[in-house]
């Protein structure tokens, strides 16, 4: 009886010039479910998220999404159609734009060049752009241009860009990066409301921010490309190897 | 996180300063400054008046609305998508040439051979007509041909770079290098275009003698409202959900790919646009310069196009007509007074707009008025 993952991810490689950026990584998500992964830096974070966005394809294995969708035949704008939302490490954003124009454009909906052509925003829409901008306090700023807003409001206009495709898995890339204690802290609350409806994966590095959104769900180590080893937050801080990656390297980590 | 000072309100345009109405105003005026007063003055005051323009002035203004128009192709590229194209110049001659060869077939025997040929092809020897400049012998296939054929080399070079995701600076080198090989492909003269000397010595156009006033007259009138136009359509597109992507795509591509957008697709659309809207003015120069010739493609022609949109004021609507006609109208006062001089000119112009004037002329009101604000002015962020 074979379990319904979200995302399944099987003896996947992936080599750059020679270098093995994925070596036989196996990932399966849960439907619902927050999942972090940490890993130093090289262990490769980043190349797994860009194989599930179809920014680079796995020389072997299996990528597959819900029940039957390979993602290895996939490009970003069709994977992105399906309901896969990634957030990038730096905030990036529209700049020129106002923030509420940053939501509009991310809203569901078609996206063929005829169609913006003569596309009207309804009162639906602009209900929703409502809706997220409370989600993620950005109420007040709805008319700045998204190039006025700090670092921090810029992570969170991301992430409302994101929810604003009600994507059904959300990738997650260091979302804490630059923010200061307490936005940190209301980021992880908020992505822990999240989870449920929709499925999450979020890479990070700070490790008190693990620890807050992890509570007792599943943490993957990441390193040279594969799975070192996945548990509960206390597991895998307690796990010798992991110890050894981190403080091997005698940086990063807790 | 410190909020970071920007140019970028500067840069917005000059007629964010002024009030919404007032904006209205006074683009009607220019162009009913444009599109009535000077014909009409040209026209109806009699020569030697003080208010008289003479039909050299609206020819060479008529030139200067067709670098405008060829300037917010430019900046319809540049300004609003992120793509810094150098090869502008190759839509905006095969637009020229298209038109050009329906011109040629009207001499008719009027030429100097007093052959049903073109001149160039006696001279070249050419038996017959070539087949593919048999249809030019009517207007409305050349009027046809000055769209279609553009935009199809903008449709295909489009596709294969965009689907390539050729980006940046690499877009740039291929659109020089794409206007590079046309132009020296149109040199040869078994190219059948007629080689160095292009096509020149047109008589009539539509059953109208082109060298006299009224003719003139009218395709000045005529790139005019072509002018009017293109400012319509960029000013309408710019604001439906379409423009927003398209500078969405500017400023964060990745993003707008990883919304589910197929960028390629809109950068393609914006590029066979822009094409078509180049090769329109083109068609427009041709009969009133009353010569097209393979240095229209040059590569440095393109480039002066980049400069006019950069010195008038990229990604706003008004500044690429302000620049192309600001600076062809300082080009015709310094290639007259310090022939030796103007590329120095220019140069010197680009470099000091690009040091202290990001936004361009249309920046320089807001620049102003913040100066007024507070004296000693904040150091521009770098």
């Amino acid at each position: 009886m074979k379990r319904e993952f979200i995302l399944t991810v099987e003896d996947v490689n992936k080599t750059f010039d020679g270098f093995k950026a994925i070596t036989g990584l196996n990932f399966y998500l849960d439907r619902g479910e927050l999942r972090v992964i940490i890993g130093p830096n090289g262990a490769g974070k980043s190349t797994f998220f860009d194989l599930l966005t179809g920014r680079t394809r796995p020389d072997t294995g299996r990528i597959e999404f819900g029940r039957d969708v390979d993602l290895t035949e996939l490009n970003e704008y069709e994977i992105s159609r399906l309901g896969i939302g990634r957030k990038f490490q730096t905030p990036s954003v529209y700049l020129e734009h106002t923030v509420f124009d940053n939501l509009l454009l991310s809203l569901k909906g078609s996206r063929g060049v005829f169609a913006t052509l003569f596309q009207r925003t309804t009162a639906a829409q602009r209900d929703r752009i409502g809706e997220l901008l409370q989600l993620v306090r950005l109420e007040a700023k709805r008319d700045l241009r998204a190039g006025q807003l700090a670092h921090g409001e810029k992570q969170w206009l991301e992430i409302g860009m994101l929810l604003a495709q009600d994507p059904q898995l959300l990738l997650v890339d260091e979302p804490a990066a630059g923010m200061t204690d307490e936005e940190t802290h209301r980021t992880g609350e908020l992505l822990i409301s999240l989870a449920g409806r929709h499925s999450l994966i979020v890479v990070e590095h700070d490790m008190t921010f693990v620890k807050q959104i992890a509570r007792d769900r599943k943490v993957t180590v990441l390193h040279q490309g594969s799975v070192l080893c996945e548990g509960s937050f206390e597991a895998v801080q307690g796990n010798p190897k992991v110890r050894e990656v981190y403080l091997g390297r005698g940086k990063g980590g807790a | 996180m410190h909020p970071v000072p920007e140019a970028a309100p500067l840069r917005r345009s000059l007629l964010r300063t002024l009030p919404r109405r007032f904006e209205t105003q006074v683009l009607v005026a220019a162009a009913a400054l444009m599109l009535g007063v000077l014909p009409c003055l040209n026209a109806f005051v009699p020569d030697g008046s003080w208010l008289h323009v003479s039909d050299f002035s609206i020819n060479l203004y008529g030139k200067y609305l067709c670098y405008a128009v060829l300037a917010m192709s430019v900046d319809l590229l540049w300004g609003y998508t992120g793509l810094l194209s150098l090869g502008q110049c190759l839509f905006f001659s095969l637009g020229g040439y298209a038109l050009g060869m329906h011109l040629m077939l009207l001499i008719g025997k009027l030429g100097q051979y007093h052959s049903e040929l073109p001149d160039f092809m006696v001279f070249l020897g050419y038996p017959r007509l070539p087949v593919h400049w048999v249809p030019f012998r009517h207007f409305w296939f050349a009027a046809a041909a000055v769209v279609w054929v553009p935009g199809v080399v903008a449709l295909i070079f489009g596709f294969l770079a965009f689907r390539s995701r050729i980006r940046g600076v690499y877009f740039s080198i291929l659109t020089q290098a794409l206007t590079y090989a046309a132009c020296l492909m149109f040199f040869r003269n078994d190219f059948t275009f007629g080689g160095n000397n292009g096509l020149t010595d047109f008589k009539f156009l539509l059953g109208h003698d082109l060298r006299q006033a009224a003719t003139q007259r009218g395709l000045y009138v005529s790139t005019g409202l072509l002018l009017v136009a293109t400012y319509a359509l960029c000013r309408w597109l710019t604001t439906t959900k379409f423009g927003k992507v398209q500078q969405a795509v500017r400023d964060s591509e990745n993003r707008v790919l990883f919304s589910g957008y197929a960028t390629a697709n809109f950068k393609l659309f914006v590029f066979v646009l822009s094409a078509i809207l180049a090769a329109l003015a083109g068609a427009l120069y041709v009969p009133q310069v009353g010569i097209i010739n393979p240095s229209e493609m040059a590569t440095e022609k393109s480039l002066e196009a980049v400069v006019w949109v950069a010195v008038g004021g990229r990604g706003t609507l008004v500044g690429p007509i302000l620049g192309a006609i600001g600076v062809n109208a300082l080009k015709s006062w310094a290639t007259r007074a310090y022939p030796d001089l103007w590329l120095i000119f220019l140069g010197t112009l680009f470099i000091l707009v690009v040091l202290f004037l990001p936004g361009g002329i249309v920046s320089l009101p807001a620049r102003f008025a913040a100066l007024r604000r507070k004296p000693p002015a904040a150091p521009p962020h770098p």
